[in-house]
């Protein structure tokens, strides 16, 4: 592209496709358009089809992000979150948003993508019915789930299934209703449905199939339970509506475009009016709209290539894939399947294996091919019907598969082998065979991590992962080394836990003797093993292991949070969230004499001074020092904060003091290294003014005594705390939440919150060696108390007095005149 | 004192510090007039000199975990060589290089820094 002034490109929308649209088009003209993005939800572009594992819990908000803040910032794009547009004003080519912000554009893109239906039964709009389509869904999803009940979900398609699994999963009581006499039946036949409603049978989700609901029904506004015609009445607390979406083409027919079912285009993605794009959901093409992300892919690829200038390009339609994500079940269908007088099929059952498979067949080729139970020949099949193959020859060994082609087996990896280089690998993110070779010989890869990197194959929901292992085994050969445990960096094969259980046994107390010892692959380790290692040793030997600070990530090493400007900012510890006036006198006090420029309240109940040098901060401390105020280890994998409510102080519901409780845990856990970051809340009564329930640990005083919460989060993951146990005394509590702390610093792995480290070995090891079995809490008590002889000093009064000062010293040239 | 052991022009070299001013996998940093530099220590006592600036997004490569002869920024993770200055794939970009030499337990620079 030349350079002139960048067009003005508006999007409406941030899904994946107009997301994929701006990844080609910085790729193919880097600054030919200016890009304004508006997106109704309030978040970045994140991996829809990945939804599903969210909501059973197997993957978090932050894994399937895919374009982060600073990819918008580095591409000068402006996104307007939660900003929704509700006018395309096409003489004066601008658009207008629901809070009046208005853009203008030279082309504008339409990605409005699509709603899910909701069928029009009476109580559809009471609170708790829900449809199944974005992050927000999931959320409600998950909310519900956190009180157990039961969960009615209308619709046996895939995204119906997928959520029932999910809510299962979260310990919900599922029944899925669906209208038709089998599940999936656009897709299956009735015995292959029949499968599969065994199979969820087995996973204890109910089916009543040929259901139709005549109505939700409600207390106090909000869902109680559902209706059949029949007069069968169910319990729910939640309803998910997944009967299916339409393109949301609205604003368009608003704008006077033309519209269908979906907004009309033509191959290049035009509307009726040539500066007006569309692309993804919301759109129709040749007769056809599209509900999966494949076909948008091949839409943004033409997109981009229009936009930069090459018209060459046309999209002509797709042919779709699809994969059900239910964990243990494997279920692959693409193309049509539907019967009509010239097709036939051809049908392997193998009941005892739980094994389906069927072809449909038009003129010699496969037109539609549905897998069930075994779907290893997916990519096989999926490739002919895109080329329309003629499957003559093949035709009596066809639906065995491609190991059988010809009628010789073959072992997997030939048929992978075998494929074609323009076969495609990863439905989610369209990446083929020959991508994925030449990145692998190109640039060196080993392993699925860097395949991952650098093509995005398997990145999105990973069913295609052993394809890819298969396609490095192909390209290596014996070079490959399939990773049975995931390593813990690439500096070694071993795993986190296994690393753990070897310092204790072979009894290693530095990093040299780890490195040398479990044979590390380079000669100190990496950013990665090394902060991992330097807390294992420190709560394995606690007051014989010397902290390595240059394996600390730089907060850790220096006591402060580093900054995008790299300067530092600092939280003195305030007990409990209690202050004095003393306290915040010599605050601002602080603030004032080293000019620090924000002072600002955090959500953990302390003040937080941003923009200090870093050459300040030893005389920073040494203020607040002198005004008895400690490091706040806001920075650290450690013991964070401790917030309260104000408990039988001052509340008129207060049951117990939980200030003082709050004060008392923070005293006696402050300066603890853990795994990961430990925030506590203690709330003085039910009414939980601490949020004490979100917290990894808790504490919810009642009438009685002390209920003790573990295993919440209230981050990227909101997760409500599990219930530990409840106790009668403030020392129980001090020796139950001891106890606890100290398993997890024992068991945890670097960076996994306790939420992740609970949700990994099950709720009920912590129950089990806590609460029921009275030895070891007292033995792992011990220990952390013992721990905590070596942890609590002051790490800001130290370096006030001059520990470590070459860290915050500096060498000015200008006083540096000596020639050598 | 002129030393010609670089194959480049004329180098006039600087002493900026000591070897065991610099923490062992750690660094320092020059305030020099085009800006800061950092003074890189390796685990095996190899110095390098590079911008104080990730390639990335400016983050300060002197307060990085030293491994090998790399430092991962910590603003984001990236990896510079500290030999080139470059980013470790799939990241792309480049931290410019100082020419640096330890004499005698001496760490000194070219005066070049000055300029």
């Amino acid at each position: 592209m030349s350079q002139t002034t960048p067009k003005k490109l508006v999007v409406i929308g941030n899904g994946m496709a107009p997301g994929r649209v701006l990844d080609h088009l910085f790729e193919k003209a880097p600054g030919a358009y200016q890009v304004t993005i508006f997106n109704a939800e309030p978040r970045v572009n994140y991996d829809r089809i990945m939804l599903s594992p969210v909501l059973s819990g197997e993957k978090a908000y932050e894994d399937i992000i895919i374009h982060d803040d600073a990819w918008y910032e580095t591409h000068g794009v402006t996104l307007h979150k939660g900003k929704k547009i509700l006018e395309i004003d096409r003489a004066d080519r601008k658009v207008v948003a629901d809070d009046g912000t208005v853009a203008e554009y030279d082309k504008l893109l339409i990605a409005t993508g699509s709603s899910p239906f909701v069928i029009p039964v009476p109580g559809k709009d009471l609170a708790g019915v829900v449809t199944y389509r974005d992050l927000d869904d999931v959320d409600a999803m998950l909310a519900a789930a956190k009180s157990g009940g039961h969960a009615v979900v209308i619709g046996g398609g895939l995204l119906g299934l997928e959520a029932a699994y999910g809510l299962k999963r979260q310990g919900m009581d599922v029944t899925v209703l669906h209208l038709m006499p089998t599940l999936m039946e656009r897709q299956l036949d009735p015995s292959a449905g029949y499968l599969l409603e065994k199979a969820l049978a087995d996973r204890d989700i109910r089916i009543i199939t040929r259901a139709n609901t005549k109505e939700i029904t409600g207390r106090d506004g909000k869902v109680a339970g559902v209706v059949l015609e029949d007069g069968t009445k169910l319990p729910a607390d939640i309803v998910v509506m997944a009967v299916g979406i339409r393109p949301s083409a609205q604003l368009a027919d608003d704008a006077g475009l033309e519209v269908g079912r979906g907004i009309l285009v033509d191959d290049h993605l035009r509307t009726s009016d040539p500066d007006i794009l569309a692309v993804g959901e919301c759109v129709e093409h040749r007769g056809q709209c599209y509900g999966l992300v494949a076909p948008l892919y091949d839409m943004a690829k033409v997109i981009a290539a229009n936009l930069a200038g090459d018209e060459a390009q046309e999209y002509t339609g797709s042919v779709t894939a699809t994969k059900l994500k239910v964990t243990g079940i494997d279920l692959y269908s693409a193309g049509d399947f539907a019967e009509a007088d010239d097709r036939e099929e051809i049908v392997l059952r193998d009941a005892a294996g739980g094994v389906y498979k069927r072809l449909v067949l038009k003129d010699n080729k496969i037109i539609g091919a549905v897998l069930y139970g075994d779907t290893a020949d997916g990519a096989w099949f999926f490739d002919m019907l895109k080329k329309g193959t003629d499957i003559s020859d093949l035709r009596d060994t066809l639906i065995f598969g491609q190991a059988y082609a010809g009628g010789s087996p073959l072992d997997p990896t030939a048929a992978v082998a075998a494929l074609p280089d323009d076969a495609e690998i990863c439905g989610c993110n369209g990446v083929c065979k020959g991508t994925i070779v030449q990145a692998i010989t190109e640039k060196g890869l080993t392993g699925v991590d860097g395949v991952r990197a650098h093509t995005k194959a398997s990145g999105s929901c990973g069913t295609c992962t052993g394809l890819v292992e298969q396609l490095l085994k192909v390209t290596l050969g014996d070079a490959f080394q399939p990773d049975a445990v995931q390593p813990m960096c690439g500096c070694t094969d071993l795993g986190h836990d296994d690393v753990r259980r070897l310092i204790v046994a072979q009894e290693l107390k530095s990093i040299p003797a780890v490195v040398q010892e479990l044979n590390w692959k380079t000669s100190c380790g990496c950013a990665k093993c090394r902060p991992a290692l330097n807390y294992y040793l420190l709560a394995t030997w606690p007051g014989e292991y010397v902290d390595d600070k240059q394996s600390r990530f730089i907060n850790e090493r220096v006591h402060a949070n580093i900054q995008k400007d790299g300067t530092y900012s600092v939280v003195p510890r305030m007990w409990g969230g209690i202050t004095t006036p003393d306290e915040l006198r010599a605050i601002a006090d602080v603030a004032d004499k080293f000019k620090i420029p924000t002072v600002k309240v955090t959500g953990g109940q302390r003040i937080d001074l941003l923009g200090v040098k870093k050459e300040d901060l030893p005389a920073v401390w040494a203020d607040l020092n002198a005004a008895g105020m400690v490091s706040g280890h806001a920075y650290g994998k450690s013991l964070r904060t401790v917030k309260t409510c104000v408990g039988t102080d001052w509340c008129r519901f207060g049951t117990q003091d939980s200030t003082g409780l709050g004060i008392k845990l923070e005293r006696f856990m402050w300066g603890s290294w853990t795994p990961h970051k430990v925030k506590l809340g203690v709330s003085g009564c039910p009414r939980n003014c601490a949020e004490a329930t979100c917290k990894d640990i808790g504490v919810v005083c009642v009438d009685s005594g002390y209920e003790i919460h573990f295993a919440g989060a209230a981050g990227m993951h909101v997760k409500g705390t599990e219930l530990l146990c409840t106790v009668a005394t403030e020392a129980e509590v001090l020796e139950y939440i001891g106890a606890l702390t100290q398993l997890y610093r024992e068991q945890g792995r670097y960076l996994e919150r306790i939420y992740k480290w609970a949700d990994r070995v099950g709720l009920d090891v912590a129950r089990e060696q806590v609460v029921e079995n009275a030895d070891r809490r007292k033995e792992l008590n011990a220990r952390f108390v013992y721990s905590q002889k070596f942890m609590q000093n002051d790490p800001w009064a130290e370096r006030a007095q001059g520990k470590d000062a070459e860290e915050f010293t500096s060498f000015r040239l200008a006083h540096l005149g000596k020639v050598a | 004192m002129n030393d010609m052991s670089m194959n480049t022009k004329t180098q006039v070299w600087i002493e900026i510090c000591r070897l065991e001013d610099i923490p062992p996998q750690g660094a320092r940093v020059i305030r020099a007039t085009l800006g800061c530099v950092a003074l890189f220590r390796t685990a095996s006592d190899k110095v390098f000199a590079l911008e104080d600036r990730c390639p990335h997004k400016g983050g300060p490569l002197s307060q990085g975990i030293v491994h090998e002869n790399g430092v991962t920024c910590p603003l984001h993770n990236w990896v510079i060589d500290l030999e080139t200055g470059v980013a470790k794939a799939p990241d792309e970009g480049r931290a410019r290089t100082f020419p640096v030499q330890v004499r005698d337990g001496r760490v000194l620079i070219d005066r070049a820094l000055l300029a």
